[in-house]
This record gives structure tokens, sequence and C-alpha cells, in this order.
């Protein structure tokens, strides 16, 4: 199945690029999405303890399942306002 | 207008304003809290700011935000607008007004709203300062810590 991946701010600056497609087997959760990710890009494992996730706009835990076509999305800690 | 807002324009504190007193008639109170770029930060000479959103999300956590303010105080009203992109020193990143039967609703709802902003808003400065640039990042964004909820609440009755 394929997903979308979003990374923003740093994270997007590390990986030089803030959109990109995977492809992982189902079934599938944020975690393996992560681990596919990281395995291929291991400078963002620094942001393993720090992050927050996202699955289709709506704040997500590492254990949510993702099935295709979803938009999985990696935030670093957040500095708004 | 809409009560949450992502925009690249520039912010207007007189039309939100307008948009939370408009049929304000048991409303005794009006409180807005603008925020705004500065031209120091931790010691660094800050030239300008870049503010990146996850827009989609940004505006559901506002929307959130506002609801949790109304929950909190009975009657109060929320809206905040917050700008993205290339922002210049003094301009405004963020304004929020909160309208109420009574002051002291009004000040904390719109402080505990910028509290909140802060911990799980998925929006992020990129700061050019004299020398380099960084991305600034505060808080572990979870909108379920009940501890950061109490953290802002408390903040806002202090």
């Amino acid at each position: 199945m394929r997903v979308t991946v979003k990374l923003f701010a740093r994270l997007k600056d590390l990986a030089g690029t803030g959109e990109l497609i995977r492809d992982v087997p189902a079934p599938a959760t944020v975690q393996t999405v992560w681990t596919s990710l990281t395995a291929e890009m291991p400078s963002l494992v620094e942001y393993e303890r720090t992050m927050s996730v996202a699955v289709n706009a709506e704040y997500a835990r590492m254990a949510a399942a993702v099935h295709d076509g979803d938009e999985v999305a990696f935030l670093p800690p957040v500095s708004g306002g | 207008m809409a009560l949450a807002v992502v925009t690249r324009d520039p912010l207007d504190l007189q039309a939100l304003t307008r948009e939370i007193a408009e049929g304000a008639a048991g409303d005794g109170a009006v409180a807005a809290f603008t925020g705004l770029v500065r031209d120091h930060n931790q010691g660094r000479k800050v030239r300008f700011l870049e503010y990146e959103a996850y827009e989609p999300l940004a505006l559901r956590v506002l929307g959130r935000i506002i609801e949790e303010a109304s929950e909190t105080w009975p009657g109060v009203r929320v809206g905040m607008h917050h700008r993205v992109g290339r922002l210049e020193i003094g301009e405004a990143s963020i304004m929020i007004v909160a309208a109420s039967a009574h002051r002291a609703h009004a000040f904390a709802a719109c402080r505990y709203a910028i509290e909140r902003v802060k911990q799980i808003v998925p929006i992020w400065k990129h700061e050019h300062f004299e020398g380099g640039e960084v991305w600034l990042e505060g808080a572990t964004a979870d909108p379920d810590d009940e501890k950061a909820k109490l953290t802002a609440y408390r903040i806002a009755c202090a």
C-alpha cells in the first residue's frame, strides 16, 4: 500500500523534502512508516522522542493504523504564536 | 470571516474584533492579544521570521482551542488568526480576541488560548538572525495531555 508522508520544519530540512510517497506492507501503523523512513534517512531518528504524528491531518499515536492513500505527518516540537 | 484562520495575509484586529463582538448584546468585555515578531531572541539579533504551518491540522487545533475555552468559561467567544510565511520585525504573527459578559473571563480565555497555541498548534518559526538561521522548537504537541491543559488554565487564571 502507498502513503503520502509529510514532514515539517527541521524534519523537512533534514529529509530535503516536505512530501514523499512511501510503499509499506499492510497492515501498517505510523510506526511502520517511520521505521521505513528512518531506515533510509537515519538523521531523522533524533526526533523519535520529541515529535508528534498525525494521520490525515488529525493527531495520532505511533500505534495508529495506516491505510492505503493515507497522509502521515511527522511534526517536530511546535513553536507557533 | 471564520473564527479560526491561518493566512499569509497581514492580520486585521479590527475585523476580528468586529466578528467577535457582533451580536454581543450580553457582553461587557472584549480582550485582545497580539503577538509581534521581536528583533531579538536568546541573545540573537533577529532579521525576520518565516512561519510554517501544517495548515489543515492547525485549523482544526485552533478550532479545538476555541471549543476548550468556551467549555471552560461558558458564554465566552474566542477568535484566533495566525499568520504564516515571511514576517518582518514588528509585524503581527497572531491575534486572539475573546468576548465575555465580564472582563475576568475575557482576559482568562485570551491568555489560555495563546498558551494552548504554544503547546499544540502545528506551526513553526524559522528564525533568520544575524549570522545564521534556526528552526525554533518548543513543545511536543499532544492535545490529550491533561497536564499541559491544566498548566495553560493555571497561567490563564493566575
